[in-house]
């Protein structure tokens, strides 16, 4: 595992990018736990101060340091990224793994309905789930709720590379040898998908993430919980541009423009990695 | 043409598994959260000044019967699935008594206007990008183009619509940044309306695009890579075959069907992106509707935004899985 980590980095040029990008954003993340202000509070320093020393990234319109604002942000914009992934990594595993095994009928009807997951606009049934909770909307009932949606199309990744593991000889052999669907499913199957089901994580944080920016921006999760959709939220409604306070919004943008193409980047080349052929290519070129 | 009919079949069907998925999370969303949404509306609405106990009973009692709590679960279910089935979703609570049918129909043709035009160009530029950089690995500007559309993919519609009606609208303000078509205009088949619903979706269009270049460009790259290899055009090189009809109808026509199998997938995604777009724009279509209905606590046009966007992506899918046996004689001749 190291081994490959260390291969990764030393010949696969993406792959470095991407954590050095990544270990930026999780360095910000961290230095919240040492943030001299508490997120909530507001007017704890002089307003609309543009960047400068003890002020690195300003100080908005409502009296935060903009730098302690955003390590804040970025580690509960992270979180939520994780917890979505994570969340609908079951799914998709539990889905992906049956269909692939079962086949005949029980994978036509899973695959029918994952179908269905995956044309359906999500993002009108998010708004009306926000519009329905109202206050009550909190940050772990959109994670859930965007888990819920989010899994179908890694279940179909999944699936396609259990229907080939079906057919390979070890698993006749543990058929034979007596071990139960989730046996094999957990036992066999699951350590030849892993590889993917990385890849397709980092794509699925971009992915919850971005449509978490779009909903706080739009106003349609907790305003009180500090995420970066919620900062870009609060800046637009203090209409930080006209005013000329950039900085406010700048910075956010810049981070999680960041994050994403680290992730970005970690999927494609972990891709690359996991594909035999694209890799022979990259050592013969 | 019994396979095609087969095809046909299948398609249906999954059309109509698409809409019923879709129309019972919708079911259950409203349904199934712990929160009382006519409570809610009616101590919003009574918060401001006092209102007599009847209108309260009264405004309960209709409050009731739009979200369909009337009846036992059965009978509310029933009820929920026919007035999606009829189109009708009663009249809209903010802009009171227009059916929100009506304010939906006004809003759909700017949407699909918006959205064909964008996922058109999005699909046919990223993909002849995608193959001419999969065939001529070679070219440094073709690998300019790949790095410059790769590094907008990863990025969401909004921070990219947001930056360029941050650079269009303040920095150099060249272009219009909000509505759809210039003020007091008056709404007419003639050159100068045309001219400005055209200056406006110039902003909406290229964030769309931008956006969604990347997806297309780098499928389309590495299925033209791995064609380029197999045997058939190898013999087509070796016999001779100008480069460009290889290209055309021996790499690209093969690399194009899983690439239309993928546009009737992510139109989801698509539609979700113009939503965004739209608002950040402020243009006239169904997902700047959305919001403002959300805005104005207008329960009946969520709902029926919802509805109708989901049976909209779903029919698309469908016509682009009917038009699929154009592009594959194979599905008709099995």
């Amino acid at each position: 595992m190291l081994k490959i980590l260390r291969d990764l980095l030393r010949y696969n040029r993406e792959f470095a990018a991407g954590v050095a990008l990544l270990s930026f954003v999780v360095l910000v993340a961290a230095a919240s736990f040492f943030s001299p202000y508490p997120a909530a509070d507001s007017f704890v320093v002089p307003p609309d101060l543009p960047p400068s020393w003890p002020h690195v990234l300003g100080t908005n319109s409502r009296g935060q340091d903009v730098f302690w604002q955003l390590s804040f942000a970025i580690r509960n914009t992270l979180l939520f990224g994780f917890s979505v992934a994570i969340l609908s990594r079951i799914i998709s595993l539990v889905v992906g793994l049956v269909a692939g095994y079962a086949g005949g009928m029980v994978d036509r009807v899973l695959m029918s309905i994952n179908d269905s997951f995956i044309v359906i606009p999500l993002f009108p049934i998010l708004v009306l789930f926000y519009f329905v909770m109202r206050e009550r909307m909190s940050w772990a009932w959109l994670a859930l709720a965007m888990a819920a949606l989010g899994w179908a199309y890694d279940a179909r990744l999944i699936r396609s590379v259990a229907l080939s593991l079906r057919t390979r000889e070890f698993t006749q052999t543990s058929i034979f040898s007596g071990m139960s669907m989730r046996q094999i499913l957990v036992e066999e199957h699951l350590p030849y998908v892993l590889p993917i089901v990385f890849s397709t994580t980092m794509n699925n944080i971009n992915w919850s993430i971005g449509l978490e920016v779009t909903l706080s921006v739009l106003g349609f999760t907790n305003v009180d919980t500090p995420t970066i959709g919620m900062m870009i939220y609060w800046a637009n409604q203090h209409t930080a541009l006209v005013a000329g306070i950039w900085w406010w919004i700048a910075f956010p943008v810049a981070l999680v423009v960041m994050t994403f193409i680290g992730l970005f980047l970690l999927a494609v080349s972990m891709n690359e990695y996991i594909d035999p052929r694209s890799r022979l290519a990259r050592m013969g070129a | 043409m019994r396979a095609y009919s087969l095809y046909l079949f299948r398609r249906l069907v999954q059309f109509v598994l698409v809409v019923f998925i879709g129309v019972n999370i919708a079911y259950v969303v409203t349904h199934a959260t712990p929160i009382d949404p006519v409570e809610q509306t009616v101590s919003a609405a009574t918060s401001f000044g006092s209102t007599s106990p009847e209108a309260i009973a009264m405004m309960r009692q209709s409050l009731r019967e739009l979200y369909g709590l009337e009846g036992g679960p059965l009978q509310q279910y029933a009820a929920f699935w026919k007035r999606v089935a009829v189109g009708d979703f009663g009249p809209s609570l903010s802009a009171f008594p227009t059916p929100v049918s009506q304010l939906i129909a006004r809003a759909i043709p700017w949407t699909a206007g918006l959205l064909t035009v964008s996922t058109l160009l999005t699909w046919v530029i990223g993909n002849l990008l995608g193959g001419l950089a999969g065939y001529y690995r070679r070219s440094a500007l073709l690998r300019f183009a790949g790095i410059l559309t790769m590094g907008f993919h990863p990025i969401p519609y909004y921070i990219v619509a947001f930056v360029l009606l941050i650079v269009f609208g303040y920095v150099w303000p060249v272009l219009p940044i909000t509505g759809g078509a210039e003020m007091n205009l008056a709404q007419a088949f003639d050159t100068t309306y045309a001219g400005s619903v055209l200056v406006h979706s110039i902003l909406p269009v290229a964030s769309l695009v931008l956006v969604g270049l990347g997806g297309w460009f780098m499928g389309m790259r590495s299925l033209v890579s791995n064609i380029v290899s197999e045997d058939y055009v190898l013999y087509a090189e070796l016999a001779g075959v100008d480069r460009r009809r290889i290209l055309t109808s021996y790499v690209m026509r093969n690399a194009l069907l899983p690439q239309v199998t993928g546009l009737a997938m992510s139109l989801g995604a698509i539609f979700n992106g113009a939503i965004i777009t739209e608002q950040v724009f402020g243009y006239p279509g169904i997902g700047f509707l959305l919001v403002g209905a959300v805005h104005a606590g207008d329960y009946s046009l969520v709902l029926g935004v919802t509805a109708v966007s989901i049976v909209a992506v779903s029919a698309a899918v469908l016509l682009i899985d009917l038009l699929y046996p154009l592009l594959d004689p194979r599905v008709k001749a099995q």
